[in-house]
């Protein structure tokens, strides 16, 4: 039984924090029709500019508590840079053309910013654990959790609940409700699509970035982060469908889930069970779970 | 006269929209057949289920003395029905003589092909005589002007060595001008390959001129059946097809397209 | 409207007619000069046609309109297959590595195929990238396998003839060299036959290809498979070249390597991807030593530059027009 909580704890954890990798990813698709490879740079830019800002904040005396807004700023300063630079800079060049050509495109770009990323903060790796270690732990049974983790899992149901509220009840979101749906008709409707597609494109870069800072007191920010983050956002994107903000969340919980079974019961099989369910998935349900229907085309 | 082509209680429903209703005909080969109606009528409708595009919702389509029903649109052009589309369907990087080479090598390799030894070079150049591609032989066939991509699409067709062809809406699209002339070179054309032939049209000049017999459909339903001449003089047609009610001044053959 | 017929073969057909001539004089001078290339020039030259048989696999599915992510999975197939020859068996001939990474590559694809020919686009590119990382996580967690460190392999003889030491590494030169050109010249002959034009047709337009009459995924899964071997074999060479295999040649930057490679080469005429890849680890390989963090911003910024300016090398994939 405890066996039981512990794979339910883990996977709830997990899930979280698949959720906020994930979600900026499939906002992102969504909107613009672009598959993101880049999305694991934008990961690990966040965590890396979180130890930079959360280092240099600590490291000048001030209060610990005030580290964890750091990592909340870190993220979106990140966000406010990278997103407007690489939107208007050079994806609105290549608006239009098919959707495995965008995804080279933003291939290409994971592979400058990868090089981007070593030149600026080096190839050594960085941690801090300040933030995580403050909080301390506690027990659940004869199990013990860090503290830190409830922080991510109440900022990833804290996102999920904003995203939510914000496609759903403001007038922003219902905007952006008609350019996922078709982007022509919202064009046509006198909907700034520009506009949108900045916005959209510069709160899903804050949301990976969000989740590289929230990710990295808990591990060593090294380069290869981004690189082992795209495939695991790739994954729960895919399964839940691309484009649904729902989906993300089920595949995230699918995803945390299978993958903390996995760790507990079968170690061997951690790794692959991922992407093995990504396939079943895409074989079963070739659009994902959560795919709208599609209008015939002749 | 030989039946090559049967529907018997052919039904099409999608959820509340029935497409097509009760469909009972008769297709003798070397035939010329039109099929008019107003948009959403079922002519297309009737033309996917012929070429396995849409399962039928019930009934049962034979050609000759093969059910072919719920076969897939690949076995049926092997079997011998070809099409044209509407929108015309080509590859469109390719050129005209390349489209013509992969057609051919196709229709060379299926099973009807392999049982007559084809040349097919010879084959290519006869398509390009009869439809009057020549002067656009290494044209894009992106590139080509609307009428030309019609003919190469109905040449796609032919090169098929159908016994059925079906053509969807083949002047739609092309300037007024233009349609006889296309209607002209591709009955030509056919005429030499001895094929029964079904074409969805909404003029109704070119129908009444090119055809032997006329399909109305209404609602999903064939409301008229018959020679041209009686066809389009039958009131439900005139009412329901050609519109007449809407412009009382029009009659059918006086130059108007409906 | 000119109905005078001119003559037959298009301008394409008669510049691709240089293509065999040349290939069999590549052969030829490299062959030749084998014994007199610098030991460094050898190896990197047997990786760049290594990598180019590879990317001539990826040629052929992107002239079919598919791009696949996921080409590391039978590169890696290849590799270990060839590896566990002699990680297991004992087997040290290069003849009979090759043969198991090409069975082994080619067989998995066989079936793998049956599945990935009903995708296309993005969910072909995913479910290719899925499978590969699928065999990175199972390989990482082998420790029979070696686990991360993966394990290494040498070779003493060729289809039975023992080498010498001094025809060693001549021996492997060769071996890569003519299947580098065996390969392109049966893809030249394939491209220009009736199967090998389907591909392009199927790109341009599926649904005119049913409705002719030919099955659009027995083409696809038929050139699925023939691009698994070739990355297969391509995986054995590199595999006996570096006499070492390890994980990472399944993880999703390999396959990306090869995406870009064929991206840059185009797939215009079977030269290029030898060609592409040559240019590829020539650049890789100073690149790393004088400038190790910088070589990705390089790739990133040329692939950008060739998707912009440069849509001769990518042509095929770009200019692909769906029917309205």
């Amino acid at each position: 039984m405890s066996h039981f909580l512990a794979i339910f704890i883990d996977g709830v954890i997990y899930s979280s924090w698949l959720f906020i990798i994930a979600v900026g990813l499939t906002l992102i698709y969504g909107v613009m029709k672009i598959l993101n490879v880049a999305h694991g740079s934008l990961y690990a830019l966040g965590a890396y500019a979180a130890t930079a800002l959360g280092g240099y904040w600590l490291a000048t005396g001030h209060a610990p508590m005030g580290s964890y807004a750091m990592l909340v700023l870190a993220a979106i300063v990140v966000g406010l840079i990278a997103g407007p630079v690489i939107e208007r800079g050079l994806l609105r060049f290549v608006y239009g053309k098919e959707e495995v050509v965008l995804v080279l495109v933003t291939y290409a770009v994971f592979l400058i910013l990868e090089d981007l990323t070593k030149l600026a903060f080096g190839v050594d790796p960085l941690s801090i654990p300040e933030p995580y270690a403050l909080l301390g732990s506690f027990e659940v049974g004869d199990l013990v959790y860090p503290t830190y983790s409830v922080v991510l899992v109440g900022l990833s149901l804290l996102v999920a609940l904003v995203l939510a509220l914000v496609l759903n009840k403001t007038r922003q979101g219902k905007i952006l409700q008609a350019v996922i749906h078709d982007r022509e008709m919202s064009a046509a409707m006198g909907i700034n699509v520009s506009r949108v597609y900045l916005v959209t494109f510069t709160v899903g870069v804050m949301l990976a970035a969000l989740g590289g800072a929230l990710t990295a007191p808990t591990i060593s920010v090294q380069p290869g982060i981004a690189a082992e983050v795209i495939v695991l956002a790739f994954a729960v994107v895919v399964i839940g469908g691309l484009g649904s903000l729902g989906g993300a969340a089920l595949g995230a919980v699918i995803v945390g889930m299978v993958r903390a079974w996995a760790v507990h019961k079968l170690p061997e099989v951690e790794l692959f069970s991922v992407y093995a369910v990504m396939a079943l998935v895409l074989i079963v349900r070739p659009k994902g779970l959560f795919a709208a229907p599609e209008a015939r085309k002749i | 006269m030989a039946v090559v082509l049967e529907a018997r209680d052919l039904n099409k429903t999608f959820g509340a929209v029935t497409a097509a209703s009760n469909i009972n005909v008769k297709i003798d080969q070397d035939s010329v057949v039109g099929l008019i109606g107003s948009n959403g009528a079922g002519k297309t409708t009737f033309i996917n289920m012929v070429t396995g595009y849409l399962k039928p919702t019930s009934g049962s389509i034979h050609y000759g003395e093969r059910d072919i029903t719920g076969l897939t649109p690949r076995r049926i052009t092997q079997l011998g029905i070809c099409r044209s589309f509407q929108i015309p369907q080509l590859f469109n990087n390719l050129t005209v003589f390349e489209n013509l080479r992969v057609g051919v090598g196709i229709a060379a390799r299926s099973e009807r092909g392999q049982a007559v030894r084809q040349d097919e070079p010879r084959e290519i150049e006869t398509l390009i005589e009869r439809f009057n591609l020549g002067g656009y032989y290494s044209q894009t066939a992106g590139l080509l002007p609307e009428g030309v991509r019609k003919l190469l699409d109905i040449a796609m067709a032919v090169a098929g060595q159908p016994r059925v062809l079906l053509l969807d809406e083949p002047t739609s699209g092309v300037s007024a001008d233009e349609k006889f002339r296309l209607m002209d070179m591709v009955m030509t054309a056919l005429k030499a390959q001895g094929v029964t032939v079904l074409f969805v049209e909404h003029d109704m000049e070119i129908v009444s001129r090119y055809t032997h017999r006329i399909l109305a459909f209404y609602e999903g339903r064939i409301i008229a059946d018959g020679e041209p001449d009686s066809v389009l003089k039958d009131p439900e047609v005139r009412r329901y097809v050609i519109g007449e009610h809407l412009h009382p001044h029009t009659a059918p053959g006086q130059g108007n397209t409906a | 409207m000119n109905n005078k017929l001119p003559s037959s073969g298009t301008l394409r057909e008669q510049l691709s007619d240089r293509t065999v001539p040349l290939l069999l004089a590549a052969l030829v001078i490299l062959l030749a000069a084998g014994p007199f290339i610098p030991r460094w020039a050898m190896f990197l030259l047997n990786v760049s046609l290594s990598w180019g048989t590879v990317v001539l696999g990826m040629m052929l599915l992107m002239r079919t309109g598919l791009v696949s992510f996921g080409q590391g999975l039978y590169y890696c197939l290849g590799a270990y297959a060839a590896g566990a020859l002699h990680h297991f068996y004992g087997v040290s001939d290069i003849a009979l590595m090759l043969l198991a990474s090409v069975l082994i590559a080619g067989a998995v694809a066989v079936v793998l195929g049956l599945l990935l020919a009903k995708y296309r686009d993005i969910f072909f590119a995913m479910l290719s990238l899925a499978f590969s990382m699928i065999l990175f996580g199972l390989l990482v967690k082998t420790s029979a396998l070696g686990s991360t460190d993966g394990f290494g392999l040498s070779v003493k003889t060729l289809a039975g003839v023992a080498l010498s030491e001094r025809w060693e590494r001549y021996a492997l030169f060769a071996t890569t060299v003519v299947i580098a050109a065996c390969a392109g010249l049966g893809m030249h002959k394939y491209l220009n036959s009736h199967l090998g034009r389907l591909a392009g047709a199927i790109r341009d337009n599926e649904l005119r290809v049913e409705y002719m009459g030919a099955s659009v995924r027995r083409v696809i899964h038929l050139n699925y498979v023939i691009s698994a071997a070739l990355a297969g074999i391509g995986g054995g060479l590199v595999g006996i070249t570096i006499g070492h295999v390890d994980p990472e040649m399944a993880f999703w930057t390999t396959s990306g390597e090869f995406v870009f490679i064929a991206i840059l080469s185009g797939t215009g005429n079977v030269l290029a991807p030898f060609l592409g890849a040559t240019i590829f680890e020539g650049v890789r390989s100073f690149a790393y030593e004088y400038s190790p963090n910088t070589w990705q911003l390089v790739l990133g910024v040329t692939m950008l530059l060739v998707i912009m300016f440069l849509p001769g090398g990518l042509w095929s994939v770009f200019s692909r027009k769906k029917a309205a």
